[in-house]
């Protein structure tokens, strides 16, 4: 007879066979009752998230503990609690975290859709902006007048193309 | 506008009902969206979180479609409000329990809703009556496009519009229908439906969202992916998955008159008898009584202006919306009872079932 399968989690007999079938890939994962209950398995509304948690534990990644997001204090451990992150800046800190949870958790693992071309473009603009400043009081510390006088000419440019339209 | 104006006017769902919403009731997309460099609201301090609703909230109160429309933080609105916008699905179970630092603005017609500091800095929501996926993304991407004037969104080249859990990355849409499926019900096939629906990468939910039930045989149907594809692209599969959804409805209550069309107008005729003259309805009952009458509708049993009454009353038997008309707060067991007094009070007066019409009708 063969041996009974074991929980991926905790190695007691597995009662809860799963297998899910997303983007034509097959994840199948074998669980005890308890770590069924307590992964949520056994609700289907809290299904796609448990699969997200599980397929983190069962694939433990190199630990980046110890890294902290710089911007916002958030750690591995953290996201591990909540499940989510703390800040747009996390996913670049976290990215060998992020990566291979993606992969099946979506169709594809990069954008394909709108792009806020506006927002970008004004973005653009403003690292531009910054750029003339500092070239700006760098030319005039030189007295090099001539550079002065056009990054002056570029940032007035500049600062009228970012204005903030009114609301429409 | 206040949120009393706001809940004396009736809601785009029970307004605009005609035969055209006969089996999807209402369409619904929602993009996430977040500020760039701003912590998320989950994470971030009250102080924070302040800051962000107040950017927030000035940019979208500013723009067209919301002129004139509600504009309140959370903390402003009692728990029975709270409830009644849950009810009308213009926020959220979660948006609801947030105590500070949270806020909405809804159009006046109730079609736009853009919710503040739930999850993600902002989301944006269209409501349409009907199968309206097309007019509810040109909606909804109409208004994200006005608000990218004024905000500084979080989006990345490969990672798309940055949001607080990776499951919404992308896109960060999630786009849905609401469809009235009794006969898939009536004849055990839904958790058929269910597992299909879940191996073409959709998800299947009850009336109010994660977690709840799916009474009045009213379910949510939505989008699980939202990274590596395009919003159209989605909308495109989604569109072709209802489409065979309804598909298998129409033949499910096809064969249902078929096999034993005693029994199916046996449920229907009854479902008009408990409505006329009962004095106890949950919640659930009232939602099954009602989805029988509106299948009813369907197959001609009832006359076609019935219908937005159904519809109105699928909303208006919520606890919030019944404990609002009587003005006060009760016990569950009270409510059973305003219910029950409330619909029979609207079926005194409703068109007798006439099953001739419906036997001919369901066989077309």
């Amino acid at each position: 007879m063969a041996n009974p399968l074991k929980c991926d989690l905790c190695s007691k007999p597995a009662t809860v066979h799963l297998t899910q079938i997303v983007n034509n890939k097959v994840h199948k994962v074998d669980l005890c009752e308890e770590c069924a209950q307590a992964k949520g398995v056994t609700d289907p509304s809290g299904f796609s998230l448990a699969d997200l948690l599980l397929k983190a534990s069962l694939n433990p990644e190199p630990p980046v503990s110890g890294v902290r997001c710089e911007q916002c204090g958030f750690t591995q451990a953290d996201f591990k609690k909540h499940g989510r992150m703390g800040c747009p800046q996390c996913y670049e800190v976290f990215q060998s975290l992020i990566e291979p949870m993606l992969d099946g958790m979506h169709k594809g693992l990069v954008h394909r859709g709108k792009v806020p071309q506006k927002a970008l473009a004004r973005k653009t603009l403003h690292d531009r902006l910054a750029k003339l400043e500092l070239d700006l009081s760098d030319a005039i510390k030189t007295e090099r007048y001539e550079d002065a006088a056009r990054c002056r000419d570029e940032i007035n440019q500049v600062k009228q193309t970012v204005a903030p339209k009114p609301a429409s | 506008m206040t949120i009393e104006s706001l809940i004396e006017t009736p809601s785009e769902l029970t307004d605009s009902s005609n035969s055209k919403t006969a089996i999807v009731l209402m369409t619904r997309i929602r993009l996430a969206r977040n500020l760039a460099g701003t912590v998320f609201p989950g994470w971030a301090k009250p102080s924070q979180r302040e800051a962000s609703l107040a950017i927030c909230r000035a940019a979208v109160a500013a723009t067209g479609p919301m002129k004139r429309g509600l504009d309140v933080s959370v903390s402003e609105l009692t728990e029975l409000e709270k409830q009644i916008l849950v009810e009308r699905h213009l926020i959220s179970r979660e948006l609801s329990g947030t105590k500070a630092g949270a806020g909405v603005v809804i159009s006046r017609d109730q079609a736009l809703s853009v919710m503040i500091n739930e999850e993600d800095h902002l989301r944006i929501q269209v409501l349409r009556a009907g199968f309206q996926l097309k007019k509810a993304w040109n909606a909804v991407n109409d208004l994200d496009s006005a608000l990218e004037d004024q905000l500084d969104y979080a989006f990345s080249p490969t990672l798309g519009y940055v949001t607080a859990c990776p499951t919404n990355l992308g896109t960060a849409m999630r786009a849905s229908a609401m469809l009235h499926l009794p006969a898939l019900v009536i004849a055990s096939q839904m958790e058929k439906v269910v597992r299909a629906v879940n191996q073409l990468g959709m998800v299947v939910r009850g009336l109010f969202g994660e977690g709840s039930d799916a009474s009045g045989s009213i379910f949510q149907i939505s989008n699980q992916t939202t990274l590596g594809e395009s919003e159209e692209e989605i909308i495109k599969r989604l569109g072709s998955v209802l489409n065979s959804i309804i598909e298998h409805e129409l033949n499910a209550r096809e064969k249902l008159i078929e096999a034993d069309a005693g029994k199916l107008f046996d449920k229907i005729g009854r479902a008009y008898g408990i409505l006329q003259n009962s004095h106890l309805l949950s919640s659930g009952e009232a939602m099954n009584l009602l989805s029988l009458i509106r299948l009813g509708i369907d197959l001609g049993t009832y006359p076609e202006a019935s219908r937005p009454v159904v519809d109105r009353l699928f909303i208006e038997a919520q606890p919030g919306h019944l404990q609002h008309a009587q003005k006060g707060e009760f016990e569950p067991g009270q409510r059973d009872l305003l219910r029950a007094t409330r619909l029979r009070t609207e079926f005194a007066g409703f068109a007798r079932p006439n099953f001739s019409a419906s036997a001919t009708n369901g066989k077309n």
